[in-house]
């Protein structure tokens, strides 16, 4: 299946991601509209440390241990795909605490958040590889 | 009646079993055997459930069409109460039998119920660990009673929580001087202890319940606390008579190996009914952890249905949410100390011989599963960033290399265009 990577030498470290991430999340058609006056909680994480950065989002793993940790059957494997149940999950971190990756955050209403290919957009394309300027995010199908 | 796979328990390690087993067998029938009466729900839950923050729908671990949709036949109500290993068959409470192939004893643990004089005197006393538990609890529960709830443990702790807004005065005792005794250290602790006080739980610790006088805990300090309702919270012990019985290896649980088989042949067993190793001091003890018991089970359904998988990752970790405040540890509280705390939020790392033990998070906890990963692991602290990581866990102390396997696979180079 396609998945988001990373490849670090390309990144500017612009956040630009970040924003186009909210922004797939607000299902609105502008992103300046979208997103103006309001304070991101992307679902993509930019880290960076002197020169170096790079985006983390969840890796779609084979062997997820964030689903096979979460005590209410809130997380899912679907299609390759690791998906939320909004409703089911009850905001214990239990995935925040297993996940190797860093990936998952709090939302902003307690539950957790975290990238689900905008397959909840219907766009082709995850809106941070789209916006990504310098192809330093890609959507590809890898071994 | 004979099934190529039959399963004791309707539990995470049940379930884990099960999605496990369809992996590598479409077909092979699957029986569940459950004393309880409900769909599989998510026993951690039941806290929330008398908060009102879920319900008995929402409380479901897996869809109404998990049995079905994963061919198998669930028999609820229904106990198993003898093994027979020369027979392959497992005896129910009914008097009927099921024969197995496979036999995965994922049984979990009951109550403890703390040896103390008069105790079964006690009209309105309820344990915390099932739904029926929670129900009862609550049917009981009125504006201006008392409920004195014996442990201030994981279990004492949620079920003190689920039941703040029922306008009841809540008291939790404990033997030990502080609270979550089993997962926080004496610093950590006072800082929840506090909290839980500024919720107006109240605590009385360090002290033992000598005798129960009806409506009256004697401690034996001399004091006494009057009640109206008893919770009893004092941790849980594994359901293992199942295979001790039928001649299998036990100590305080089930004993598997990495393979989560029992001393008896085509026996396995998974979750809080057994012993595992905790990678993260390589002791054998008990860990009755939902996350663990999914993977226990997972491990146990592969193995039944004819793969070679193993399990040797169990890492001792909890998250919880306590009035507001999040907690969360894993590992094991040995060698030397990483440590920053304003007194709210606080952060303690243990590690030696250049590896992560443990630790213990309260309220800063973004990331933390980076940390539970080097536990999980063994990763030699040498490979990272350690100053960096202790501060901020992030991928960023990991080499270039790592990076780039972490992010793009083994083979990253970008498809740039």
């Amino acid at each position: 299946m396609k998945r988001v990577y990373v490849n670090e030498k390309w990144c500017l470290g612009c956040h630009l991601c970040e924003y186009y991430c909210a922004f797939a999340a607000t299902n609105k058609p502008d992103i300046a509209i979208a997103l103006k006056g309001k304070k991101i909680n992307p679902r993509i994480r930019i880290e960076e440390n002197d020169n170096i950065s790079f985006a983390v989002s969840c890796r779609h793993c084979d062997e997820p241990l964030c689903v096979k940790s979460c005590i209410t059957g809130a997380l899912a494997r679907i299609d390759g795909v690791i998906a939320i149940n909004n409703d089911k999950c009850i905001g214990c971190y239990t995935c925040i605490l297993s996940c190797p990756y860093g990936a998952i955050t709090i939302s902003e209403d307690g539950v957790i958040q975290k990238c689900e290919l905008c397959i909840n957009t219907h766009e082709e394309t995850p809106q941070c590889v789209k916006g990504c300027p310098n192809g330093a995010i890609v959507f590809e199908e890898r071994g | 009646m004979k099934y190529e796979y039959v399963i004791i328990g309707n539990s995470a390690a049940a379930i884990g079993a099960v999605e496990a087993i369809r992996k590598n067998d479409r077909n092979g029938r699957i029986a569940i055997i459950s004393s309880e009466n409900y769909h599989v729900y998510s026993r951690p839950l039941i806290s929330y459930l008398l908060l009102k923050k879920t319900n008995e729908e929402k409380m479901k671990y897996r869809d109404d069409s998990f049995y079905s949709h994963h061919g198998c036949e669930l028999k609820l109500n229904k106990t198993a109460i003898r093994i027979n290993p020369e027979k392959k068959l497992v005896i129910l409470d009914d008097g009927s039998d099921i024969g197995y192939d496979k036999l995965l004893i994922s049984t979990g643990s009951s109550p403890l119920i703390p040896p103390i004089p008069g105790l079964d005197q006690v009209k309105y006393k309820f344990a915390f660990t099932t739904l029926d538990d929670a129900k009862a609890l609550e049917n009981v529960l009125k504006e201006n009673l008392r409920v004195l709830i014996i442990g201030a443990g994981l279990i004492g702790l949620k079920c003190a929580e689920g039941i703040r807004n029922k306008g009841v005065e809540i008291i939790c005792v404990d033997l030990s001087p502080r609270v979550l005794s089993s997962i926080l250290d004496d610093e950590s602790s006072e800082i929840v202890k506090k909290h839980l006080e500024e919720k107006n739980i109240k605590l009385y610790l360090g002290r033992r319940i000598k005798k129960i006088k009806k409506n009256a805990a004697c401690f034996d300090d001399g004091s006494i606390i009057q009640f109206d309702v008893l919770v009893m919270a004092a941790g849980v012990k594994p359901n293992i008579s199942l295979i001790r019985d039928a001649g299998g290896k036990t100590n305080m649980g089930i004993i598997i190996n990495e393979r989560c088989q029992t001393s008896i042949p085509d026996i396995y067993a998974a979750g809080d009914c057994c012993e595992s190793i905790d990678i993260s001091s390589g002791e054998t003890k008990l860990m009755a952890l939902l996350p663990n018991a999914y993977m226990q089970g997972e491990c146990a359904g592969m193995n039944m249905s004819g793969a070679d998988y193993i399990f040797d990752k169990a890492v001792p970790m909890n998250s919880i949410d306590l009035f507001g405040k999040h907690i969360m540890t894993a590992g094991t509280y040995s060698g030397r100390v990483y440590y920053e705390s304003d007194g709210k939020n606080y952060k303690k790392l243990f590690y030696s011989e250049n590896r992560l033990n443990g630790f213990i998070l309260i309220d800063n906890i973004e990331k933390a599963g980076i940390y539970t990963a080097l536990i999980r692991e063994r990763t030699p602290l040498d490979t990272l960033d350690f100053e960096l990581i202790c501060k901020m866990p992030g991928l960023m102390a990991f080499d270039r290399e790592a990076r780039a396997e972490m992010l793009g696979g083994k083979d990253n180079e970008s498809a740039r265009t």
